[in-house]
């Protein structure tokens, strides 16, 4: 069973948003002990995340939580926009899928970073992902 | 507004990145840099990564612009310091940096960029620092 241990949010509308964003993040993965390669994992999935509500949604909030399942503990986070959605999904997944002339490295590769990814989205109203990276995980 | 300095070192220009970048900064980088290229004539450009925590897709296209940008005008970019963390998490995350030279540390850069450069500039060099 998943405990939540602490929770804490934040606005990102603003590209300034996006470092204070990645710092919280740090804080509590610093706090729960976890080791530098993962943080900077999760602190890169994140901004990877924070940068696409920014460009595609015009920002959201980000919900970040400590969570324990047994003896393992984690930082899991939620960015939640109210922007257009995601249509095709498993497109948008897709190394190199951009409508946004970029790389399209963000979605594919922050699932990659992490040890969860769950991704949903209802064109028109919004997009929900989020991530958990285990401490040890 | 905010600036990252950007040191001339006789044909190389040194860029130290002690902040995690926000993007207008990043970008003002950009072009600061491809404008100082342009206007010295350098031959090789520096970028010391080495307090950078975090280089994610937005960074590493930017370093990718700067290598590119500046190879047409005919000089050199090597990134150099990157942490062991963030090399892991770039390759995990799939930005490979294609065209960007790395090395250890400056020296390492600055030799790197010596070899690349060939001999006459090389000299060039010699007169502004090499004073053993
Ligand atoms: N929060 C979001 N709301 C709406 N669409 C999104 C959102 N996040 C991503 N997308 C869509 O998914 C595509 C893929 O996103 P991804 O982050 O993988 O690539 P990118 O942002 O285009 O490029 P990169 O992240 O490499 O700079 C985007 O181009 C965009 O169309
Ligand atoms: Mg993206």
């Amino acid at each position: 069973m998943l405990t939540i241990l602490s929770k804490d949010s934040m606005t990102v509308t603003r590209e300034q948003d996006v470092v204070p964003c990645r710092n919280r993040v740090k804080e509590v993965a610093v706090k729960i002990g976890m080791g530098i390669v993962n943080q900077t994992k999760l602190i890169t999935a994140a901004s990877e995340l924070a940068r696409n509500m920014l460009r595609y949604a015009n920002g959201g909030q980000v919900v970040i939580e400590v969570v324990s399942k047994g003896r393992e503990s984690g930082v899991r986070l939620t960015f939640a926009d109210k922007g257009p959605g995601i249509a095709d999904i498993n497109l948008a997944m897709q190394d190199g899928y951009s409508t946004g002339k970029s790389l399209g490295l963000g979605l594919p590769g922050t699932k990659r970073l992490v040890n969860e990814f769950d991704l949903k989205s209802i064109v028109g109203q919004g997009t929900t992902i989020t991530i958990l990276k285990w401490k040890n995980g | 507004m905010e600036k990252i300095p950007i040191l001339r070192m006789g044909s190389f220009l040194l860029v130290t990145i002690q902040v995690d970048l926000y993007d207008r900064l990043a970008l003002t980088l950009e072009t600061d840099l491809i404008n100082m290229v342009h206007k010295t004539g350098a031959r090789g450009v520096l970028i010391d990564i080495s307090a950078v925590s975090i280089v994610d897709s937005f960074m590493g296209r930017i370093l990718g612009n700067i290598a590119s940008m500046t190879r047409v005008l005919d000089a050199e970019t090597v990134v150099v310091g990157m942490q062991p963390a963030v090399a892991i998490t770039l390759i995990e995350l799939g930005l490979s940096l294609s065209g960007v030279y790395t090395a250890l540390d400056v020296e390492r850069g600055m030799s790197l960029l010596q070899t690349k450069l060939g001999p006459n500039d090389e000299l060039v060099d010699d007169d502004a620092d090499d004073t053993e």
